[in-house]
């Protein structure tokens, strides 16, 4: 296991947090879709994470093992004149939550930074040691 | 004669590497921040470094040069053997069954770090006034 590695665990935890973050960006652009390629309404979808290992070792960062759907049932909004509306007049809206998503973006834009830090701090850490015995 | 130098740079550079290791650890705790059910894990450094000094004392590292004389070098390889990898006792419990304390990680972070280049500049002192020993003058 070399002092590189920590740039795989920092880089595949960045990986995984803007994959996260796109998938933010999805459900929030898609908060009032209403019909899609298969003719229903928008499902918000959530990111599952899961820790990885190196072979031989119990570390070696994170990554994004299944992207799901959220299986909270679906929003109904009285629209009786709209063209998608049902016999009683109801669209069913997406099951996006807009408080929750903006949360999800927070947290995942705090961990971002979190590991960007990390990333510069060893990288500073390796520099220096390229240095040893100079001078 | 290189066996003595290199007894005089050993225990920084045994300091070093485990402080590099640390630094993996902590890193991955990090980047684990939001997977459910992850543990947060460290190791004693004290405890360990003890036992990577008696190690290198006692039997030699991990592998070492396959001597056929007396007269042939021992040199040896500090190999990365498993740490005895503990869990951090979380003082927050969270719902998702993950014990990554984001506050603590940083600070032990930034702490490893900085004792990680404590430990470069003692050694590059050491190395400093080794040269200036053998400087005839």
């Amino acid at each position: 296991m070399s002092m590189f590695s920590i740039f795989d665990i920092a880089g595949s935890a960045l990986s995984a947090q803007s994959q996260r973050m796109n998938v933010t960006a999805s459900n929030l652009a898609n908060a009032d879709t209403t019909s899609g390629p298969d003719n229903q309404a928008y499902r918000a979808r959530q990111v599952v994470f899961e820790s990885q290992y190196q072979a031989g070792s119990s570390i070696g960062g994170v990554r994004v093992s299944q992207v799901v759907e959220d299986g909270s049932p679906m929003r109904q909004e009285y629209r009786p004149g709209d063209p998608l509306a049902d016999e009683s007049g109801y669209v069913t809206m997406p099951n996006v939550e807009p408080v929750g998503e903006m949360v999800n973006m927070i947290s995942a834009s705090r961990s971002y930074q979190a590991n960007v830090e990390v990333m510069s701090t060893s990288k500073e850490m390796m520099l220096k040691t390229l240095t040893l015995g100079e001078a | 004669m290189i066996d003595k130098l290199d007894n005089e740079l050993r225990f920084q550079q045994d300091a070093m590497s485990l402080r590099a290791e640390r630094q993996q650890v902590l890193a991955n705790n990090i980047a684990n921040a939001d997977t459910p059910n992850f543990r947060a894990r460290d190791f004693d450094f004290s405890a360990e470094l003890a036992s990577s000094l008696q190690k290198s004392h006692t039997q030699g590292r991990g592998m070492a040069l396959a001597t056929t004389s007396d007269r042939h070098l021992h040199a040896d390889s500090s190999s990365v053997s498993s740490r005895d990898l503990l869990y951090r006792v979380p003082d927050q419990p969270s719902l998702d069954g993950n014990t990554v304390d984001m506050d603590r990680e940083r600070a032990q972070f930034t702490d490893n770090a900085v004792r990680y280049q404590a430990s470069l500049t003692f050694l590059s002192s050491r190395l400093q006034s080794l040269k200036t020993a053998m400087q005839s003058e």
